[in-house]
């Protein structure tokens, strides 16, 4: 058992390390931006004295790896910055009547895209694996392939396609979910889901066909073993020789896609939150990028490679843990 | 819903008797004695479908005009379906009649979701390589005399025009004109963007196979980091610079857009060539042509590159998808392809609102789904050509 906890240690090192260059990454490429925010804030005709007062106020006047360690530094206290869009100078109101931190902007928004993701999970993954075992069950049917060439369509289709298609059928012509997914804070929680459940089946088809296929295939490929071959002998019927011999085997596979597919409903939460207008950090984070609020991007971009670099280190470490020859390395 | 949890145990009422009576009615042939519950309802589930879609397309050619509207789109989605179909059944037939003794081999065994998707993508070609000719208008053209808004279907009684038979966009210019140039730019670049990224990744991926030492440590990691980078993040956060820099530097956005999106995609590209060049390196005509002192460009080019072309070649397909679909959705975010040029990612974006009005008005609908419709319809048929060769390449018969 010790090896297996010297890999995961292992592991999460290097998760680390890797988490540590991907945000010189991207504390070097907002650096990139020609000027500073103090003159763009200003605009062309601002005095040389008012560029350099906003500067020490943001902290712009020190060197490039000052800055960045303490921009880490922050990071890994929870804060954020100061999101520059909403900041009041405190150079011109004489005194910091507490500046909005990115960190506050961004708590409530993070906690509704978790809520969007772990609704689209709760969907969507039960759903893949009852599809992706019926698949397989009924190999090479008209079944199977009307599937394949449903998820197929599904995954290759832009998620905004699927949004407005899922609008115009059970929004605007069978008012069943509400098209716009405005969520406060204090709603009910049934409400709660009603709203955003135009976004999560969006996404639900989207990462859907993925993890099906890989069900189905995970499946297959066992079906050939020795054990498959003396379930089906002793007469058992198929619907049972999948769910009770084969799954069990093919879990670990499985796993590891659903985890890759989380990693990716990250990225796919940009669009649909766009679409839906659903609060959530992947709006904010569009919103930023137009208006250029540096340090929100910034911060963003950080919480996405985080939330990914996780999620791909789960999906390792549970193949690891489920395969024995990965656990004992020769 | 009551009424759907009615028609759930209907159904499953319908599927016990289905097998009861087949089993009368055959004499209990092998076929309905050991049927297992589950399929009998699955046959009935399906029929169920189909009379639900044939009602549907009824009620979709219903007189009543609101009852039609609500089916409308029901419609149009089965009618397009089986017009593609029959086309990519004319096709196949005529690929096995016409051409040479090898092609006909090729399409005698094709499905009919490959003949789909080679049809489609010979349509795109066409669109993208004559936009100029086909297109009635041009692209940034907003003619004179004519209102903005002008709903599709060319009605005149319904608000459109005879003359635009996909009508205007909010300033007046011609829809079906922009979605043709559409396939120009937005394709066009897309394939531009994957090329470069092959070009790229390919070429680093079998360089640090044949090479190996530091080189492929160096370009292996820094892959590895660019990867930990969610990539439709990272192109944001890329081009919120670039934005910045095009206007200082007079380069166009797009310029900007293609070199970072195909940086990005370059990665996986050199995933994958280095793993296949990997497996080449190691191979005995390899070491024969190190021995007789080949240089490394005949090595990549001239050993290498010939026996990595089948996998590369599916995962152009897929590469080009996914770049496509990268670039509708930036062009959707609005920091893409830029205006004036056509894009079909902008046309979503900024005719979207037209799908609340299709209750009343479904032609106004339909501007905005026709021009995501045409990103998802070509990335639908590339995935179904890569998923044929896939197929047939790995002689996979389940």
């Amino acid at each position: 058992m010790g090896n297996v906890l010297k890999i995961i240690f292992q592991r999460l090192a290097l998760g680390l390390l890797t988490l540590l260059i991907v945000s010189i990454v991207i504390f070097v490429a907002v650096n990139l931006l020609p000027g500073d925010f103090a003159q763009s804030i200003l605009g062309q005709g601002a005095t040389p004295e008012a560029v350099a007062a906003i500067r020490q106020d943001l902290g712009l006047d020190q060197p490039l790896l000052t800055r960045y360690f303490q921009w880490l530094g922050g990071v890994i206290q929870g804060d954020l910055g100061t999101s520059f869009a909403q900041a009041n100078f405190a150079s011109f109101t004489g005194t910091d009547s507490g500046a909005t931190t990115v960190a506050q902007q961004i708590a409530p928004r993070f906690a509704n895209t978790m809520f969007l993701a772990m609704i689209t999970a709760a969907i969507a993954v039960p759903f893949s694996i009852f599809l992706g075992v019926l698949a397989a069950l009924y190999r090479n049917t008209v079944f199977d392939r009307a599937t394949n060439i449903f998820t197929l369509t599904s995954i290759s289709s832009p998620e905004f396609f699927l949004a407005y298609i899922l609008i115009l059928f059970l929004a605007v012509l069978n008012p069943i979910f509400p098209s716009l997914s405005n969520i406060f804070e204090g709603m009910p929680f049934g409400e709660r889901v009603e709203k955003s459940m135009l976004p999560a089946l969006t996404l639900t088809l989207v990462v859907t066909a993925h993890m099906m296929r890989m069900t189905r295939a995970a499946i297959i490929n066992l079906l050939a073993s020795p054990y498959i071959e003396m379930a089906r002998l002793k007469g058992l019927s198929p619907m049972r020789v999948i769910v009770k011999h084969a799954l069990p085997n093919a879990l670990a596979p499985i796993i590891n896609v659903i985890a890759l597919n989380l990693a990716y409903l990250i990225t796919g939460v940009v669009v649909v939150e766009v679409v839906f207008v659903y609060p959530g950090i992947g709006q904010l984070f569009v919103d930023s990028v137009k208006i250029r609020d540096i340090p929100v991007v910034q911060a963003c971009c950080l919480i996405f490679a985080t939330a990914f670099i996780l999620l791909n280190l789960t999906a390792d470490i549970m193949s690891i843990l489920s395969n024995p020859r990965l656990r004992h390395p020769k | 819903m009551i009424w759907f949890v009615a028609a759930l145990v209907g159904m499953a009422a319908l599927a016990w008797a289905f097998r009861f009576a087949g089993q009368v009615a055959t004499g209990n042939a092998p076929k309905f004695r050991d049927m297992p519950y589950g399929v009998a309802y699955g046959y009935v589930l399906g029929v169920a479908v189909l009379a639900w879609l044939v009602w549907a397309y009824m009620q979709g050619r219903s007189d009543d005009q609101a009852i039609a509207n609500k089916f409308f789109f029901l419609r149009i989605a089965i009618e397009g379906f089986i017009i593609f179909a029959i086309a990519a059944w004319i096709f196949r037939l005529l690929g096995r009649s016409v051409g040479t003794a090898g092609t006909k081999k090729l399409f005698r065994a094709m499905p009919l979701t490959a003949s789909f998707g080679i049809l489609t993508i010979l349509v795109y070609a066409v669109f993208a390589i004559f936009a100029g000719v086909i297109a009635p208008y041009g692209q940034e053209q907003i003619i004179p005399g004519v209102a903005a808004n002008i709903i599709p279907g060319g009605d005149p009684a319904l608000g459109g025009n005879p003359d635009f038979p996909l009508g205007t966009d909010q300033i007046g210019r011609d829809i079906l004109s922009r979605l043709i140039y559409g396939a120009q730019n937005t394709v066009g670049i897309a394939f531009a963007t994957t090329v470069l990224a092959f070009l790229l990744g390919g070429t680093l991926g079998f360089l640090a196979a044949t090479l190996g030492g530091w080189l492929d440590q160096l370009l292996s990691r820094a892959v590895d980091v660019l990867m930990a980078i969610p990539s439709l993040i990272f192109a944001l956060l890329l081009m919120t610079i670039a934005s910045v820099w095009a206007p200082e530097l007079g380069i166009p956005l797009t310029v900007f857009m293609v070199i970072i999106i195909a940086v990005i995609d370059s990665t996986r590209v050199y995933r994958l060539a280095r793993a296949v060049g990997q497996n080449i390196v190691v191979m005995d005509y390899i070491e024969a042509a190190k021995l007789r002192g080949e240089g490394l460009g005949y090595l990549v080019f001239k050993e290498i590159l010939p026996n990595a072309t089948a996998p590369l070649l599916a995962e152009f397909g897929l590469r080009f998808c996914f770049v496509f679909l990268t670039i509708a959705a930036l062009s959707f975010l609005g920091v893409g392809i830029q205006p004036p040029l056509a894009d079909w990612g902008t046309m979503v974006r900024d005719l979207g609102g037209f799908v609340n009005f299709a209750q009343f008005a479904p032609m106004a609908a339909t501007a905005p789904l026709l021009a995501a419709g045409a990103i998802a319809l070509l990335t639908v048929a590339v995935n179904f050509v890569v998923d044929w060769m896939l197929q047939k390449s790995s002689g996979l018969k389940e």
